[in-house]
């Protein structure tokens, strides 16, 4: 066997795992596992400018490859950057390992320089956390640290390292481990066969049927089954935000997505409903609106990964603890045997009520002669890339903007913080997809808030060669608290106004990049054509919208599913 | 409803934590806990009190399972089972009231452990009622220090929460 100190044991693991890149930074508890890096080329270290934006890279290239993301950080505040990251993964079951450095063992609990207590402090915002008391354990740490973060219900999993765990001149026998034994850690493997019987009776003999997938199907790698599944019976389809891509939106049995800012269509439909199948999604507050409320027809059934989400919020009548792509499997498989159908004189007539709700409304919006509406950015976005962008996006209007006018038909591509809300997130997000997506279209779309988050990473997009293009929605405004205050505060706009905003252009200059200003509606597509002609640079684009737009359909708070505004006069 | 949940939790450092973190960061109430090392050395048992509607005990026990250290758990309410917690109660007792003390003492079946000339100390074994019930049945005024040790439990008959 071979002998390996620390350090290198750790970086062994990680190619062992697998592992391509790990985004960091270094600091004096991890030079030791830095200088291992320095002495392989395996892994491939992104060095970022700000800890919080490794661990968003990480997430980018998480939720557009499906594999976990590998941070590395250093002790006390090296650490604390990254809690932002890691909270944000962990409200949407992102996979990631974070391996922190940490101050020596004989230190630990006497304020050492940099010592913060990152086990204590990442607690709550972990799926686990995990600490290494000996150099030995480290190739097992490792492993179970991927697979626990990978696995289930995934999630980010932190790694604390004290600096004499990595001590180079100590040295011990290096093997990685096969299998992970862990007595107390196993999650389902297929759901309860009489539940899924069960569900598809329930699901046959339905009248005002719908279908409500969330994030789960992306991350449980189901959308093969679920628009098997869907197609096959001819039901009505929504998703969360966080499943946006998880079924074709372009499909006719798509509603799109629902909740708060969801389409009319989809939220009288649930509303309505005497069935919700709903599959990977946790019946959220910016879905459901007031529970009580909630679809007082339907019968639920709830499949998920994860037996705390089912009926957290929202009795389930049949829950089914299960990976989400076995058990839509099982569901299919019966539904093809079914001596029964589903009742066709119903299923038409909830159609046709579907689609008059579709052509109320249709996601309408103003256009105006010569302001630029955001919605309009992105309709011409989603046609010039033929809806096959990656987009990341950052938290407030624009985001909403995105995700209802972008089209995305398949999982992966759509990517933002829906759990945490996470302005900042776009910009790292939109790296770690673009790093190993490079013949790939990766958009950012943003707002002048958010982007100003994490703007120091223009800097890591030159030192690595990432043309991004960042798409701002500069609507002079944190726009959608201004949309919040308009509506609930009589338009008393207390600091959502951005003064003073930065030549954005010259900034992006200044970084190394082009930037394209776009002020005037006639200007748009050209310039986003030529925008997106400009294959090998990063553009920001600082786009001029409408300042007063605001974000519609939105639910009426504290309502139910089908109260919603539809414009500033508009509500139903 | 009140509950009692037991839980066999790995014994390690941290573990805890994630525990107690868990139930304040859920906002779910802990009225007592109890804590130990079983006779499988790798292995903590752990009693919580808690309380709330049947919604939020399936909350608290799902959540509680996600623990990855937690290997099982039990809610001892569910079925019959026994419950018991310690007290050490140190009374003021002089006079007339050293016998009266006494007789109290042994309606409940406990023990004096300690005496001074001024001072009882009471060792009282039972459930939280009972232990309730003689501070009650002293009084107040004479107690002059309470330590009790949060409920324990473990069910009746053949049922055993182990590996
Ligand atoms: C880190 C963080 N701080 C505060 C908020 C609250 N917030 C939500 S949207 C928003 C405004 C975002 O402004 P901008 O990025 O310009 O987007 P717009 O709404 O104008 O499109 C704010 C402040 C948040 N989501 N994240
Ligand atoms: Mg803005």
């Amino acid at each position: 066997m071979e002998l390996l100190s620390g350090a290198d044991m750790l970086i062994r693991s990680l190619q062992d795992e697998g592992i391509e890149y790990i985004y960091g930074y270094p600091g004096g508890a991890a030079l030791h596992i830095y200088d291992a890096l320095f002495r392989q080329d395996k892994v491939k270290h992104i060095l970022v400018r700000h800890e919080q934006a490794a661990v968003h890279m990480a997430d980018g290239y998480a939720r557009a490859t499906g594999k976990p993301g590998t941070v590395l950080v250093t002790s006390g505040p090296g650490a604390t950057n990254t809690i932002t990251g890691i909270a944000t993964a962990f409200m949407d079951s992102i996979p990631m390992v974070v391996l922190c450095g940490q101050v020596a063992s004989t230190l630990i609990g006497e304020d050492a320089f940099q010592e913060t207590d990152m086990m204590g402090v990442s607690r709550p915002v972990v799926k686990h956390n995990l600490s290494v008391r000996h150099p030995e354990e480290i190739p097992e740490i490792i492993r179970k640290a991927y697979y626990i973060a990978a696995t289930g219900r995934p999630g980010p999993v932190v790694v604390d390292i004290p600096k004499d765990m990595t001590t180079p001149n100590e040295r011990y026998e290096y093997a990685y481990p096969k299998k992970v034994k862990l007595r107390s850690y196993n999650p389902a493997i297929r759901g309860h066969a009489g539940q899924i019987k069960k569900a598809v009776d329930m699901l046959l003999a339905a009248k005002r049927p719908i279908i409500y997938a969330g994030g789960g199907v992306i991350l449980g790698k189901a959308s093969d089954q679920l628009t098997e599944l869907v197609r096959m019976i001819g039901y009505p389809i929504t998703n969360t935000i966080m499943g946006i891509g998880c079924y074709p939106a372009s499909d006719k049995q798509h509603l799109g997505w629902l909740g708060m800012h969801g389409t009319y269509e989809a939220n009288m439909a649930m509303h309505h409903s005497d069935l919700i199948l709903c599959v990977g999604a946790r019946f959220d507050d910016r879905v459901t609106n007031a529970t009580e409320k909630f679809c007082p027809g339907a019968r639920i059934i709830h499949i998920d990964i994860d037996p705390a989400s089912i009926s957290k919020t929202v009795d389930a009548d049949v829950p089914i603890v299960g990976p989400v792509d076995a058990v839509l499997k099982e569901m299919l498989s019966l539904v093809k045997e079914a001596k029964e159908k589903p009742d066709a004189d119903a299923i038409a007539s909830w159609w046709k009520q579907i689609d008059e709700w579709r052509a109320f409304h249709g996601m309408r919006y103003e256009t105006s002669p010569d302001v630029i509406k955001p919605q309009e950015v992105i309709e011409m976005l989603c046609r010039l890339t033929n809806g096959e962008a990656f987009v990341t996006s950052d938290v407030g209007q624009h985001q909403m903007f995105a995700a209802q006018y972008y089209k995305f038909d398949k999982p992966n591509r759509w990517i933002n913080s829906g759990g945490l809300g996470t302005m900042g997130f776009g910009l790292p997000a939109a790296m770690g997809v673009k790093l190993t997506h490079p013949d790939d279209e990766v958009l950012c779309i943003t707002g002048e808030g958010s982007i100003q988050m994490n703007i120091q990473e223009l800097s890591t997009c030159k030192q690595y060669n990432l043309p991004v293009k960042i798409i701002n929605l500069n609507n002079q405004a944190l726009g959608m608290v201004k949309q919040w205050q308009d509506m609930n505060y009589e338009s008393r706009h207390a600091e959502s106004y951005m003064e003073s905003l930065p030549d954005f252009i010259k900034l992006a200059e200044a970084y190394g990049h082009k930037g394209v200003r776009i002020e005037k509606k006639e200007d748009l597509e050209t310039k986003l054509k030529e925008v997106l002609a400009m294959k090998d640079d990063l553009v920001f684009v600082d786009i001029y919208v409408d300042r007063f737009e605001h974000v519609y359909p939105m639910q009426v708070a504290r309502g139910s599913m089908k109260d919603m505004w539809l414009s500033k006069t508009e509500r139903v | 409803m009140r509950r009692i949940i037991s839980v066999l939790l790995e014994n390690e450092p941290g573990a805890l934590s994630r525990v107690v973190g868990l139930f304040s960061q859920r906002n779910y109430n802990i009225e007592t806990l109890t804590v130990a090392p079983t006779e499988d050395e790798t292995l903590s048992r752990l009693t919580v009190t808690t309380s709330g509607s049947d919604k939020v005990i399936e909350q608290i026990t799902k959540q509680l399972n996600k623990l990855i250290e937690v290997v099982k758990l039990v809610d001892l309410t569910e079925g019959a089972h026994i419950e018991r917690e310690l007290m050490l109660v140190k009374l003021k007792a002089t006079g007339s009231q050293r016998a009266e003390i006494k007789r109290t003492v042994d309606i409940f079946r406990g023990q004096i452990v300690d005496v001074t000339s001024s001072v009882y100390t009471v060792q009282l074994a039972g459930d939280s009622e009972k232990l309730d019930g003689f501070i009650q049945a002293v009084g107040t005024s004479g107690v002059l220090e309470v330590v009790r040790s949060g409920v324990s439990g473990i069910a009746r008959g053949e049922k055993v929460l182990s590996l």
